[in-house]
């Protein structure tokens, strides 16, 4: 009898610890009820009915897509965005792991976890969107089609969720304890860290080479043997301008988890991350211009498509480089944040360009996303940043954690 | 290792990935002279929708009566194929042409298949008797061929929650191969403006109209040679421009598209590892070298 609740008591002490924040469980569900939390109660209100309507009546009545827009806001934001903006964790982590920029340390993780959980939420949208999401692992176990550039992608996003799971698996042990898992799981970090970026590569440039078979219906100024390049160098500005903007939200949301020297150096870190953006950036820009004159479209920037490629190459891309090489001249943190959050907005319509607004540019309807799919997209963004909150309110993701310490 | 290496090594790769298409280009295109094929004489077609009728009967896709194909008022606006009409009539006004011409559409078969190269399950098979089927039971619905194919033929069942397919034209392939008989939509024509036979003849049949015939024909067989060519042809008296067909899709298979990016991918694999573990290792070295003169600071914190 004393042993079984002694058991019970350590269990019980283990959840509080480890999943309760150290509350008792009524402590624990009062400090939830905050208004940030009913914004979020509202959104689930609104996104789970739909998500019922969606797997029990189809595609149908909660999206637009027709036979002509078989793509719409789920493929071009939830996933193309998505993958785009989850590049942050291949991105820092080859920095920091393969070459050595050691002061970026502090922020590996952060990026690594918004990495995996970004891939993760695409995924998640996917099922949304595929029409037998129960049918996902065929094309990993079941049957190939090696011939498609989706094919690709499929696998790379598979093993690179697994390849981000095993680079944040150190601190999952570091806060179950763990250590000798832990020590292994180190080793294996090098090793999965270059499997990541080779993965990496080939996928965010795959995303681009699976539009390389809509030569007749992507605008010829979005359209260009170099897509699979321009989307892959644009990830790597999407992932560092992403790394910019959420280590910049963590630190206000979770500023207390943050040692001191960290705060010190963090403004500095940011103008590093703002000056490899700014370069990632400049290589983009004048790889896009490359891409118009290797197809010499030069007469079609006159047209209305034309204004919009104007619009995304000045509005979204040299703009916000400039202010990016402002906060770099002025060494300002605060300039190259604004920079970062309009690069990622730029990036977002580079790919709804791609995938929805330069799509089908020879057909008279167009594709306006139901309110709905709306709804969906901010409902599987919110899941991920509940998550992201889950998780570093209890594993070690933006300090280190006292038993550990990096240089162990 | 420092950020401008890390940039060159950028550039490297970026380099191999643009530079590679090359490798890709040589091909085995497969033309089997026995397959199958229809040709559409768009000159003799009345737009009488029979060939509508005739395809929803065959495939048990929702009906109606036939007298009820007679309206007119469809024609009002120009149709697309969708999940339950593999193929559909439009008309077509064309310049100093005394009468309307009708254009029947239905997937053109393709001798490469964009959908077929664009499935990550293999949907999609070329088969040796010409038609190109879609099998429902590997499909995930990524929807993928719609976006791939060129013609925009493919169509989906969006208020289908738990068993969506892609729906498409089959050529009635059962129908020949098992019963012997045309397609539907040869069978019904009264006009005999669709032809069922081999490609290869139904080639030279169309050559001859064209070359018997130079004042009703346009000199051009389409799906000849368009996006590498197709089994289905059409032969037309006004141009195709003017048809809404696409005359600027190039005779360059789609699947050549995407072929360059894949065949340079097993060089990504091998060039990529050694280049991230060759700056790995540079970096030991030197940070060990640095380690035996002095500690470094940020090692200590
Ligand atoms: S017309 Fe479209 S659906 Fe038909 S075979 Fe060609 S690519 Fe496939
Ligand atoms: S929708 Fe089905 S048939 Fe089409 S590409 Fe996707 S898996 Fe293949």
């Amino acid at each position: 009898m004393t042993t079984w609740t002694g058991k019970l008591d350590s269990r019980d002490s283990w959840v509080r610890e480890k999943l309760f924040l150290g509350m008792p469980f009524r402590e624990y569900v009062r400090s939830l009820m905050t208004p940030s939390n009913f914004v979020v109660l509202v959104i689930f209100c609104i996104g789970l009915p739909i998500a019922v309507i969606r797997f029990t009546q189809g595609l149908e009545p909660v999206t637009n897509l027709t036979d002509d827009y078989p793509w719409g806001l789920w493929i071009g934001f939830d996933v193309l965005c998505g993958v785009a903006l989850a590049a942050g964790g291949y991105c820092l982590a080859s920095a920091v792991h393969l070459f050595g920029l050691k002061q970026y340390y502090p922020i590996v993780r952060p990026a690594v976890l918004t990495g995996f959980l970004g891939y993760f939420f695409v995924v998640v949208g996917l099922c949304f969107d595929l029409g037998r999401p129960w049918r996902l692992p065929y094309p990993i176990v079941y049957s190939f089609g090696v011939t498609s550039v989706m094919f690709l992608v499929g696998w790379h996003v598979f093993l690179y969720l697994t390849v981000q799971f095993l680079e944040f698996c150190p601190a999952i042990f570091e806060w179950l304890g763990w250590k000798k898992v832990l020590h292994w799981a180190n080793k294996l970090t090098i090793g999965a860290t270059v499997f990541g970026v080779i993965l990496s590569t080939l996928h965010q440039s795959a995303l681009g080479a699976m539009f390389l078979l809509a030569p007749g219906k992507l605008h010829p100024l979005w359209y260009s043997a170099f897509i699979p390049v321009f989307f892959f160098i644009s990830s790597i500005v999407a992932g560092l301008s992403m790394v910019i903007f959420e280590s910049t939200l963590s630190h206000r949301i979770f500023g207390h988890q943050v040692s001191h020297e960290h705060h010190a150096n963090f403004d500095r870190l940011t103008i590093g991350l703002g000056r490899a953006a700014a370069i990632a950036l400049f290589t983009y820009f004048c790889l896009k211009w490359i891409g118009v004159a290797h197809g010499n479209h030069w007469d079609l920037l006159g047209t209305t498509y034309g204004e919009l490629f104007l619009m995304e190459m000045l509005g979204f891309i040299l703009l916000p480089l400039l202010v990016y090489v402002w906060g770099i001249k002025t060494a300002s943190a605060r300039i190259i944040r604004l920079a970062a959050v309009w690069t990622i907005l730029g990036i977002i319509f580079n790919r709804l360009n791609v995938s929805i607004f330069a799509f089908n540019w020879q057909l008279t309807d167009r594709y306006i996303p139901h309110w709905m799919e709306f709804a969906v997209s901010i409902t599987i963004v919110t899941v991920g940043l509940m998550t992201f909150r889950w998780i570093v309110n209890r594993m070690p993701v933006l300090y280190e954690h006292p038993h550990f310490s990096a240089t162990e | 290792m420092d950020r401008n290496s890390f940039l060159k090594t950028l550039g490297v790769a970026g380099a191999a990935l643009t530079s590679l298409p090359s490798l890709g280009k040589a091909r085995t295109r497969v033309i089997s002279p026995d397959w199958m094929g229809m040709l559409t004489d768009l000159s003799l077609c009345v737009g009488c929708r029979r060939c509508e009728w005739a395809c929803n009967d065959a495939n048990g896709l929702p009906n109606e009566s036939l007298s009820s194909f007679e309206d007119q008022s469809v024609f009002d606006e120009t149709r697309r194929t969708e999940a339950y009409k593999f193929t559909v009539v439009n008309r077509f006004e064309a310049d100093g042409y005394p009468k309307p011409v009708y254009v029947k559409k239905q997937c053109m078969h393709c001798i490469e298949p964009a959908c077929a190269s664009a499935c990550l399950v293999k949907a999609f098979r070329k088969t040796s008797a010409g038609p190109v089927l879609y099998n429902e039971d590997v499909c995930i619905g990524c929807r993928y061929c719609m976006i791939a194919c060129p013609f925009h033929v493919p169509a989906y069942e969006y208020s289908d929650a738990f068993a969506p397919a892609v729906k498409k034209c089959t050529m009635c392939f059962e129908r020949f191969t098992e019963q012997g008989e045309k397609p539907a939509c040869a069978s019904i024509c009264p006009q005999e403006a669709i032809t069922f036979g081999k490609r290869s003849e139904l080639l030279q049949l169309a050559r001859e109209k064209i070359r018997s015939h130079p004042d009703r024909y346009v000199d051009h067989i389409y799906g000849e040679h368009e996006v590498g060519g197709s089994n289905w042809l059409y032969i037309s008296p006004v141009p195709f421009e003017q048809l809404g067909f696409r005359t600027d899709l190039g005779e360059t298979p789609y699947p050549e598209m995407t072929r360059g990016f894949l065949s340079a991918v097993p060089l990504v694999l091998v060039i990529w590892p050694m280049l991230l573990m060759g700056a790995y290792s540079f970096k030991q070295r030197k940070q060990k070298a640095e380690h035996s003169c002095t500690i470094d600071e940020e090692e200590v914190s």
